[in-house]
C-alpha cells in the first residue's frame, strides 16, 4: 500500500462511519421523535368552564364558584412578619413552617400550593396585604357550587386527578379536576369541555422564552356543555325530606319517556359538604360510615327480594303462557301446601278461606296460594321444570330484571333472576316448581333493585313496553337523541294481559293494603310488599323487622309517574311505604299536598326509625321477630 | 523555471478558499442560531457571541492578506523562529496566563482572550515540514525519529502541563505526516493495539485480559516449540520472556494508570462512552442532550432558528464544541451530511494539492494541515454524535472563538500561499 493512501483511507472511513451514525440518529431514531413532548416545549393549559347542571324545570343544580389558593415560590420568599401572615391565613406558626418546608422539598424555584381554597372573607383581607409577602401569590380555582342541597347521589362530585389516572388517560394531568361519581362522572366528557393548549418554548432554566413555532399547535379551550337532567328537583327534595330518619331508596320514573323524576337514597348528604376546605374532613365522615352508608346509592344498588309486587309478574306470565286467565280461581286454606312434609307449607294472610279466589282478588289481597299455584303451572307447563323456568326467566328479563338496566348513572347492580340452569346446577337436575316456590311471591332467590322495580312498574303502566330509565334530558338545551333511551323496549307480554293486572293494582289502593292512603281525585295503582330479612348471630339465623316495599303508578289512565320505594326495616308496606308513595304522587301530580292529607305528611316527616337502626347494630335480638 | 507572477490571486487555489468561505459562513449561521436570545436579535451587537464572531471573521481577512503577501520562501526560512516563538509563548502562559476552569490556557487582554495552543499547531507543522524536508534527513534512523518526536511533543508537553490534554492529543496527528515521509507503521499499529487492550481492560477488568493474553501467548509458544523444536527455543527464549514481561507490565500498568493517575472525570468520560455508565443528568448529560438534539432534527431538520432544543440552550457549550448539534437539529440529516462532505472535500483537496507539490516542504506542511484538521474534525464530530469520548476541542471554522478561527485560518492559508508558489519551485 502506498503511504499516501493511508490518510485518504482514514478520512474516507471517518466520513462513512459518521454518515452512517447520523443516519442511525436522525433518520432511524429521529422518526420516533415527538416534536411537542420534549424538554424544550412547555405546555400550558387554558381551562374551560365546567358545564352547569339544571333540573327538568331549568332550576340550577350545579354551578361554579371561585376559590383562592395561596401559592408559594420558596426562592422568592423574603423574610416576613410570620405572625401577621399566620393570622391572615388562620394557621399557627408550626403549620406555617410545615407547609413552607413541604413547598421547599417540592422545588424551591417552582410555584406550589401553600394553602388550598381560602375562604372568601380571608381572601379579601389577604389580598390587601399580599404585596408585603414576596414569593406568595394567589391562584384562582374554579370549584363546584350547589344552589339546591339535594340529589347529592345523582350529581356526584369532582375531585383531583391522581397519578394513576393521569398515567392511564393522556387528557388529564395530576391535580386537575375530574368527575368522580354520579353525573359528574357519567357525563365527564360533556361537562369538562376541552382544555386549550398553549405550547411555549422554554430554555434549560425552565424559563419561557416565547411561543413554540408561533403558536402553530395551540388550541383554544372549548367550554363544557350544560346538562339538563330529567330530575324534578322539587320532587327529589320533597322525597328526601320524607325519608328523614329512615333508610332506603325511592325511584320515580315518567313511564312514557323513562325519565328519572327522582332518585332518592336515604340517608343522604348535602352536596356542598364535598366542596372547598371542609371537603377532606367531610369525605372521611361520609365514606367511612359503613353503618348508615350515606354514600351508597340504595336506589340503584340495594338488591333485595322484591316480595309481593313480584306477584304481578307471575300473573302476567301466567296469562301470557295461558296457564291461567282472568277468570281462573284457586282456593286458599290459610296457605299453600307444596310438599308432603309437615313443614312444606307456605302461609298466607289473604284471609279468604276455602272460597275460590280470582286474579283481581288475589292481587288485591296478596294471596300467596294463588301465585304459588300459578307459578307451579308456569314452571311445570311441559313437565320440564328447567325449560319452564327458562321461559319464565325470558319473560322476567324482558322487563329489565336480572341484569344491569343500562341507565346512565355509574352505580348499579344486576340483581338476580334465576333460570333453569341455576337450579339444575344447585339441585343436580332433581327439582320442580315446588323446590323454588318462594319465587312465586317474590322471595327466594330473586333479587331486584328499586330502579329495576320502578322500571317494571312503568312497563305495567305502559301496558307492555318501557324506555330505559335515564337521567340526562338535554345537552346544551338540545334533547338527547341516543336511541338507547328514545326507542321503546317491548316486553314479551301481550298488551291485553295488562288490563286485569292494572285493575287489580287499582283495587289495592281502593280496597286493599293501600286503601288508607288514597288521594282524592287521583287513581293510584300499586302493590305493597314486605321482604323478610335475616341476620346471623352466633350461628342462629334471626329474623329482623321486614323491609317495607311498594310499587305504584298514577293516574291509572295515562300514567305520569311510576315509582318504587323500599324502606329498610320499615315493617309492612302499608305503614310507611304507602303513605310516602301517596304523598309523592300527590305532590308530583298536583304540585302540593292538600289540606286533608297534611296530617299524613306530618306523620311521615316525624316518623323515625333511628331507634330500630340503633338496636339493629347493637342488640339485634331485641327487635328480632323470631328465629329460624 | 517560470517567473512568479505578481498577481497572487490568480495562483491561489480557489476551491480551498471557496470551501473555507462556505464553512466559515455556515458556521457563523449556526453560532447565531445557538447563541441568539429573545431580547436581542441585532446581528451587529458586539456584546453577543455571534456579534463577536463577526469581528473575528472580519479580522481574519487582513490576516489572510498578510499571509498571502509574504513570499512562500519566507515561511520555510523562518519556520524555526516561528516555532521557537510559539514555544516561548506557551511557556509564558505559566506565569502570565489566566486560569479558567483550572487550566492556564489563555492570555487575557481584557476585551478578548487568546489561546496560544490554537496557533502553536500551525507553527509546529511548519517546523516539522522544515525538519523532514532536509535532503540529509532520513526517517529510518532512530536518531532522526527522536528529533522529530522532540519537535512534535515539546509543544504537546507544554499544553498538557497547562493542563489541557484535549488540545495536546492533536499532536498525535503528526504520525500521519511522519508515516507519509517514511516512518514505519509499527508506531501507529503499536498505538492501536495499546488502545485496544486499554479499552478491553476497562471493559472486562485487567485480570481477565491478563489471563487471556498470557494463555494466548503460552499456546503460541507451545505450538512454536512443537513445530520448531529446541532450536526455536534456543534462539528466541529472550523474546518470549520479553513478551511475557510486556504483557504483565502493560496490563498491570494500565490498571494502575487508569485507576490512580487518571482523574475521576476522565474515567467517567471513558465509561460513559463505553456504555458502562448510563447517566442522563451528570457526566453523560452533554452527550445525551447532544444526541437527542441531533436526532430531533430528523431528515431535513427543523429549519434555521427553528431548533427548539438549540433555542432553549439545552446542549451546553453548543456554540463552541457542540456546534455540530445545532447543524444536526436545524438542518437535519441532509445538512449534517453536507457538512461532513464539505469537510471531506476540504481534506481530499489539501492532500491532493500537497501530493502535487514537487517541493518537499510544501508537501509535508500540507500533510500536516490535513492531519491536524482531520483529527479535529474526527474527534469533535465523533464526540458530538456519541462515538468518541468527551474531548473539548473545537470544530475547525465552525466553533465560536477568535483563537481557534484564526489558528485554523493561519494553518490553511499558509498552505494556500505555499501552494500558489509550487509551480515556480525548482
Amino acid at each position: 500500500m502506498k503511504r499516501r493512501y493511508l490518510l485518504y483511507f482514514f478520512i474516507t472511513a471517518m466520513g462513512l462511519i459518521y454518515i452512517v451514525r447520523l443516519f442511525q440518529l436522525q433518520v432511524i431514531k429521529g422518526s420516533n421523535y415527538d416534536p411537542i413532548h420534549n424538554s424544550a416545549v412547555k405546555i400550558e393549559y387554558d381551562y374551560p368552564e365546567r358545564g352547569y347542571v339544571y333540573d327538568r324545570n331549568n332550576k340550577l343544580l350545579v354551578a361554579n364558584q371561585l376559590s383562592y389558593d395561596v401559592m408559594i415560590q420558596p426562592n422568592q420568599v423574603r423574610p416576613l412578619d410570620t405572625l401577621e401572615f399566620c393570622n391572615l391565613l388562620k394557621i399557627d406558626k408550626e403549620n406555617f413552617l410545615k407547609r413552607f418546608r413541604r413547598a421547599e422539598n417540592y422545588a424551591t424555584y417552582l410555584p406550589s400550593v401553600f394553602l388550598k381554597q381560602l375562604a372568601k372573607e380571608d381572601f379579601a383581607f389577604l389580598q390587601e396585604k399580599l404585596h408585603k409577602y414576596a414569593g406568595f401569590f394567589i391562584q384562582k380555582r374554579v370549584i363546584r357550587e350547589y344552589p339546591v342541597s339535594a340529589a347529592a347521589n345523582v350529581l356526584g362530585y369532582i375531585s383531583e386527578v391522581n397519578e394513576a389516572l393521569a398515567k392511564e388517560n393522556k387528557y388529564y394531568q395530576a391535580g386537575e379536576l375530574v368527575g368522580k361519581d354520579g353525573i359528574e362522572r357519567q357525563y365527564e366528557d360533556y361537562l369538562r369541555g376541552i382544555k386549550g393548549k398553549k405550547y411555549l418554548q422554554r430554555n434549560n432554566l425552565n424559563k419561557v422564552t416565547g411561543a413554540y413555532l408561533d403558536g402553530k399547535y395551540d388550541t383554544l379551550p372549548e367550554n363544557g356543555k350544560d346538562l339538563t337532567l330529567t330530575l324534578d328537583i322539587e320532587l327529589q327534595a320533597y322525597a328526601q325530606t320524607l325519608m328523614n330518619g329512615k333508610r332506603g331508596g325511592i325511584v320515580a320514573l315518567e313511564p312514557e319517556t323513562g325519565e328519572i323524576l327522582a332518585l332518592v337514597t336515604a340517608p343522604s348528604y348535602d352536596p356542598n359538604m364535598l366542596v372547598g376546605r371542609k371537603r377532606s374532613k367531610n369525605s372521611i365522615l361520609l365514606f367511612n360510615d359503613t353503618i348508615s352508608k350515606p354514600s351508597y346509592d340504595r336506589g340503584l344498588l340495594a338488591a333485595y327480594a322484591p316480595g309481593s309486587p313480584f306477584k304481578m309478574m307471575n300473573a302476567l306470565i301466567g296469562l301470557e303462557e295461558n296457564v291461567i286467565n282472568h277468570k281462573t280461581t284457586f282456593r286458599c286454606y290459610n296457605g299453600y301446601r307444596y310438599g308432603k312434609k309437615e313443614s312444606d307449607f307456605m302461609g298466607c294472610h289473604c284471609g279468604v278461606f276455602g272460597k275460590p279466589i280470582n286474579l283481581k282478588t288475589a292481587i288485591a289481597k296478596s294471596c300467596n296460594s294463588y301465585f304459588s299455584n300459578t307459578y307451579k303451572r308456569i314452571v311445570e307447563k311441559n313437565n320440564n321444570p328447567s325449560e319452564g323456568l327458562d321461559s319464565w326467566h325470558r319473560h322476567v328479563s324482558s322487563f329489565g330484571l336480572g341484569d344491569y338496566l343500562g341507565y346512565d348513572l355509574p352505580a348499579g347492580s344486576p340483581g338476580l333472576i334465576p333460570d333453569g340452569k341455576y337450579y339444575d346446577k344447585r339441585y343436580k337436575y332433581a327439582w320442580n316448581g315446588s323446590t323454588n316456590i318462594s319465587n312465586a311471591i317474590g322471595q327466594g332467590e330473586i333479587l331486584t333493585t328499586p330502579i329495576q322495580l320502578a322500571n317494571f312498574t312503568a312497563a305495567i303502566a305502559n301496558k307492555g313496553y318501557f324506555f330505559t330509565p335515564h337521567i340526562l334530558k338535554k345537552v346544551n338545551k338540545k334533547p338527547i337523541q341516543d336511541p338507547k333511551y328514545t326507542i321503546a323496549k317491548k316486553t314479551t307480554i301481550n298488551q291485553k294481559h295488562f288490563t286485569p293486572v292494572i285493575e287489580a293494582m287499582h283495587e289495592v289502593f281502593k280496597s286493599g293494603t293501600g286503601k288508607y292512603n288514597q288521594v282524592k281525585g287521583i287513581e293510584i295503582c300499586g302493590k305493597t310488599g314486605t321482604a323478610e330479612n335475616f341476620t346471623r348471630i352466633n350461628g342462629t339465623k334471626i329474623q329482623l323487622p321486614d323491609h317495607s316495599i311498594l310499587v305504584a303508578f298514577a293516574p291509572k289512565k295515562n300514567p305520569k309517574i311510576a315509582l318504587a320505594i323500599f324502606v329498610e326495616n320499615g315493617g309492612y308496606g302499608s305503614t310507611i311505604a304507602a303513605p310516602v308513595t301517596s304523598l309523592i304522587i300527590e305532590k308530583y301530580l298536583t304540585g302540593q299536598i292538600s289540606k286533608e292529607n297534611k296530617y299524613r305528611e306530618k306523620r311521615m316527616l316525624s316518623l323515625s326509625l333511628t331507634d330500630i337502626y340503633d338496636k339493629l347494630h347493637q342488640k339485634p335480638e331485641e327487635i328480632a321477630s323470631g328465629t329460624k | 523555471m517560470r517567473q512568479e507572477r505578481n498577481n497572487i490571486f490568480a495562483e491561489i487555489d480557489w476551491i480551498l478558499v471557496g470551501l473555507f468561505i462556505a464553512l466559515v459562513g455556515f458556521g457563523w449561521m449556526n453560532i447565531y442560531a445557538a447563541s441568539k436570545n429573545e431580547e436581542n436579535t441585532q446581528i451587529l451587537d458586539f456584546t453577543t457571541k455571534y456579534g463577536k464572531q463577526i469581528i473575528w471573521i472580519a479580522l481574519s481577512l487582513p490576516m489572510i492578506i498578510i499571509i498571502l503577501f509574504f513570499n512562500a520562501k519566507f515561511y520555510e526560512r523562518f519556520s524555526g523562529i516561528f516555532y521557537l516563538l510559539s514555544l516561548l509563548i506557551l511557556i509564558l502562559l505559566f506565569p502570565l496566563g489566566k486560569e479558567i476552569n483550572g487550566a492556564k490556557s489563555w492570555f487575557n487582554f481584557g476585551f478578548m482572550g487568546l489561546q496560544p495552543s490554537e496557533f502553536a499547531k500551525a507553527f509546529t507543522a511548519l517546523a516539522v515540514a522544515k525538519l523532514l524536508s532536509d535532503r540529509q534527513y532520513n526517517l529510518g534512523l532512530v536518531k532522526n525519529q527522536i528529533k522529530a518526536f522532540i519537535i512534535i511533543f515539546t509543544p504537546a508537553f507544554l499544553i498538557i502541563m497547562q493542563p489541557d490534554a484535549g488540545s495536546a492529543i492533536i499532536y498525535l496527528s503528526f504520525f500521519f505526516v511522519l508515516n507519509r515521509e517514511g516512518l514505519t507503521l509499527n508506531y501507529i499499529l503499536f498505538g492501536f493495539i495499546t488502545l485496544l487492550i486499554f479499552i478491553l481492560i476497562i471493559l472486562f477488568g485487567h485480570l481477565t485480559i491478563l489471563t487471556t493474553l498470557l494463555s494466548l501467548l503460552t499456546i503460541g509458544v507451545v505450538y512454536a516449540i512443537y513445530k520448531g523444536g529446541k532450536i526455536f527455543f534456543r534462539f528466541n527464549w529472550y523474546k518470549i520472556l520479553g513478551l511475557y514481561a510486556i504483557i504483565f507490565l502493560f496490563t498491570l500498568g494500565t490498571e494502575y494508570v487508569y485507576n490512580d493517575i487518571f482523574k475521576q472525570h476522565q474515567r467517567d468520560r471513558f465509561e460513559v462512552l463505553l456504555g458502562l455508565k448510563i447517566d442522563k443528568s451528570n457526566i453523560g448529560y452533554n452527550s445525551y442532550q447532544s444526541e437527542l438534539t441531533i436526532s430531533s432534527g430528523g431528515i431535513s431538520g427543523k429549519g434555521f432558528l427553528q431548533g427548539d432544543l438549540t433555542q432553549g440552550d439545552f446542549v451546553p457549550e453548543q456554540h463552541t464544541d457542540y456546534i455540530f448539534s445545532t447543524i444536526g437539529e436545524e438542518w437535519g440529516f441532509l445538512g449534517s451530511t453536507l457538512v461532513i462532505i464539505l469537510f471531506l472535500l476540504l481534506l481530499y483537496r489539501i492532500i491532493y494539492l500537497a501530493e502535487s507539490h514537487t517541493n518537499k516542504f510544501g508537501r509535508i506542511y500540507g500533510y500536516g494541515v490535513a492531519s491536524i484538521l482531520f483529527f479535529h474534525i474526527a474527534i469533535n464530530i465523533g464526540m458530538v454524535i456519541g462515538l468518541m469520548p468527551t474531548i473539548g476541542i473545537p470544530l475547525p471554522f465552525f466553533s465560536y472563538g477568535g483563537s481557534s478561527l484564526w489558528g485554523f485560518t493561519i494553518l490553511l492559508f499558509i498552505f494556500i500561499r505555499l501552494d500558489a508558489h509550487k509551480d515556480y519551485d525548482w
